[in-house]
């Protein structure tokens, strides 16, 4: 990936193959135990401001192909904080900014040539509560490619193509011009992350995707992302451990402490590692306390 | 001996049905009671007032409504007719519509999601909100003076027209559509906002595929009630010089050339008829006037209603 790609173009449907091209084939084997995948996103020192107030600071964290990376920890801690300046969707928030160093694939995400625009068609973001266009089913998926400028002929097989992956083809196939508010909470959230990979981004960022959805619709979820791994890099934010255990491949604890600098409480990135240390042997004594529910 | 009802706070069987019983709820039923007083006298009012209004104007209604609504002003109150009024009326009402629509709902997006939140911002909206609390007869001032005899404009506008009463209206519902606008545009959940900006759309998408469809119906409302309002307002156009007696001119309904000529509207009619010492103007016609002009704004209502409801059900799918 080069820099040129994430500047303004002229949304002719390039940037779509060009994210085919990039995408390395995904470590199957098991080398990938002895071998890590290639860092996608590279999180360094990373502090995210609203206005004077540091909401979170010292992110380090490594994003690997391929992987699903979660982020854990209570309430306050800069965890969605952190997801949401990935995309750039922080920067609708008036007074929002980063410190610190934000590279995709190698490319500074705030470097000033950089169009925000452009990393949204790349890093797709599903979130918290599911968030359907009031518009069909079809509208739905297709909303993205059409803005992006894929002709209207690929629309029918971006629609299967993208609700097959979100598992939702079968349930929605004869009924795609109805409304998307007509669907359930778990089909609306699946919708939109067909809306989301209808996209194809590189990176889809989950924002407690299923804190709205009761366990089964959860379960499905879990299920389609452990589907969609090996075409995405993931990174969800949740507040279930049991699901950050589930689900992912390294974890991200953040916690909230006092800012050295005023009075508030800033979040802080206490320790990343592979899942199954973070929960079997967590190098911070913070860290166990949390994934042991002594804390939080 | 074992115990049947677990006590629950200081109940115990016996006086567990004494203590769930029905308490009378003096305060209760007396607020209920001031609410559906206040709300009797509000439709007592109005009520009284149509009967009124109606029963002054059935001589009217029952014999000549079809003269009186396609016959034009005259000196005998028998032959008088309001077609000229209409027509004044309803030229005004497409100015406002083509003037302050466009103009206020595009401030209002700009407001809302484009202008830095600055002092000046602020300093602006609050002082919108305040032009929507100015009385009409000052926006009349302001219209006389730059619509009417403005140096230039009352060249374009034909100076005491439907032109300049309708700029002056205009003017006058600004405020008030900016303000609904704004209202509607901000009552668009930013989760839509969101999922627009997520899937890769710029500002200038999100505004016109999902927030602007979202705040139709709202803006919609807003605006076809100003025009209602516009409707209704007499003293910005005495001010603007409408023509309350004769007139000799009366075009045709789609005779577009009026919007410069001189003109009448319904609500200057109803006010100089009032006032006539003769009762066949003062309390029949000008009666007559006042139910053609109130079924005039409830149908505009109407409309706003039903494209409203139009909008609404597009939007739940």
């Amino acid at each position: 990936m080069t820099k040129e790609q994430f500047e303004r173009n002229d949304g002719k449907g390039e940037s779509m193959d060009v994210l085919q091209i990039a995408r390395p084939v995904a470590a199957a084997t098991s080398d990938a135990e002895v071998t890590d995948n290639p860092t996608v996103l590279a999180l360094k020192d990373l502090s995210v401001f609203y206005g004077d107030f540091r909401a979170v600071r010292g992110v380090t964290v490594d994003v690997r192909d391929n992987e699903i990376t979660a982020m854990i920890g209570p309430s306050g801690c800069g965890k969605s904080t952190v997801l949401r300046s990935i995309n750039r969707m922080n920067d609708l928030i008036p007074g929002a900014r980063v410190e610190g160093d934000l590279k995709f694939h190698g490319v500074d995400l705030y470097d000033a040539k950089v169009d925000p625009v452009e990393v949204r068609r790349r890093i797709g973001m599903v979130f918290q509560k599911p968030n359907p266009f009031p518009k069909s089913i079809f509208d739905n998926i297709t909303y993205g490619p059409k803005i992006a400028g894929v002709p209207k002929s690929e629309f029918e097989a971006i629609v299967e193509k993208s609700l097959r992956r979100a598992a939702l083809w079968d349930e929605v196939k004869d009924r795609l011009d109805e409304s998307a508010l007509g669907m359930s909470g778990g089909q609306q959230q699946r919708l939109c992350i067909a809306r989301a990979i209808a996209t194809s981004p590189d990176v889809l960022l989950m924002d407690e995707p299923c804190s709205a959805l009761d366990p089964i619709a959860t379960g499905m979820i879990e299920d389609l992302m452990q589907e969609i791994k090996s075409r995405y890099t993931i990174v969800i934010v949740t507040h279930n451990m049991q699901q950050a255990a589930r689900v992912s491949d390294r974890t991200a604890f953040f916690t909230a402490e006092a800012d050295s600098e005023n009075d508030r409480r800033t979040g802080v990135l206490v320790e990343y590692d592979r899942t199954e240390r973070i929960f079997s042997n967590p190098a911070d004594i913070r860290t166990e306390n949390y994934v042991t529910g002594r804390f939080g | 001996m074992a115990i049947a009802i677990k006590p629950v706070g200081g109940l115990t069987p016996a006086n567990i049905g004494e203590s769930l019983r029905r308490k009378p709820d003096l305060k209760g039923a007396l607020f209920q009671f001031v609410m559906l007083f206040s709300l009797s006298i509000s439709i007592g009012v109005l009520v009284v007032l149509l009967y009124t209004v109606v029963s002054d104007a059935w001589p009217v209604l029952s014999t000549r409504l079809g003269d009186f609504v396609t016959g034009t002003l005259a000196p005998d109150a028998g032959r008088a007719g309001i077609s000229q009024g209409l027509k004044g009326t309803f030229y005004l009402c497409v100015i406002v519509a083509i003037v302050a629509f466009p103009l206020g709902i595009a401030a209002a997006i700009y407001l809302e999601e484009y202008a830095p939140r600055t002092r000046l911002s602020s300093f602006i909206e609050v002082n919108i909100r305040n032009l929507a609390g100015v009385p009409s007869v000052v926006y009349g001032i302001l219209g006389l003076a730059i619509f009417v005899n403005g140096w230039g404009i009352s060249a374009l506008t034909g100076g005491r027209s439907p032109l300049a009463g309708g700029l002056t209206l205009a003017a006058l519902v600004l405020p008030v559509v900016i303000i609904t606008t704004q209202e509607a545009i901000r009552a668009v959940p930013s989760a839509l906002r969101e999922a627009g900006f997520g899937v890769g759309a710029t500002k200038w998408e999100v505004i016109k595929d999902h927030i602007l469809p979202y705040a139709a119906p709202g803006i919609l409302t807003g605006t076809l009630l100003s025009i209602a309002r516009a409707a209704g307002e007499a003293a910005p156009l005495l001010l603007v010089g409408t023509i309350t007696g004769f007139i000799s001119n009366s075009p045709g309904w789609f005779d577009v050339r009026q919007v410069q000529d001189k003109f009448a509207a319904m609500p200057t009619i109803i006010t100089s008829w009032a006032k006539q010492p003769e009762e066949g103007f003062r309390v029949e016609n000008a009666a007559a006037a006042i139910v053609v002009l109130v079924a005039f704004v409830i149908l505009l209502n109407s409309a706003a209603i039903l494209l409203r409801n139009r909008f609404e059900a597009k939007r739940a799918g």
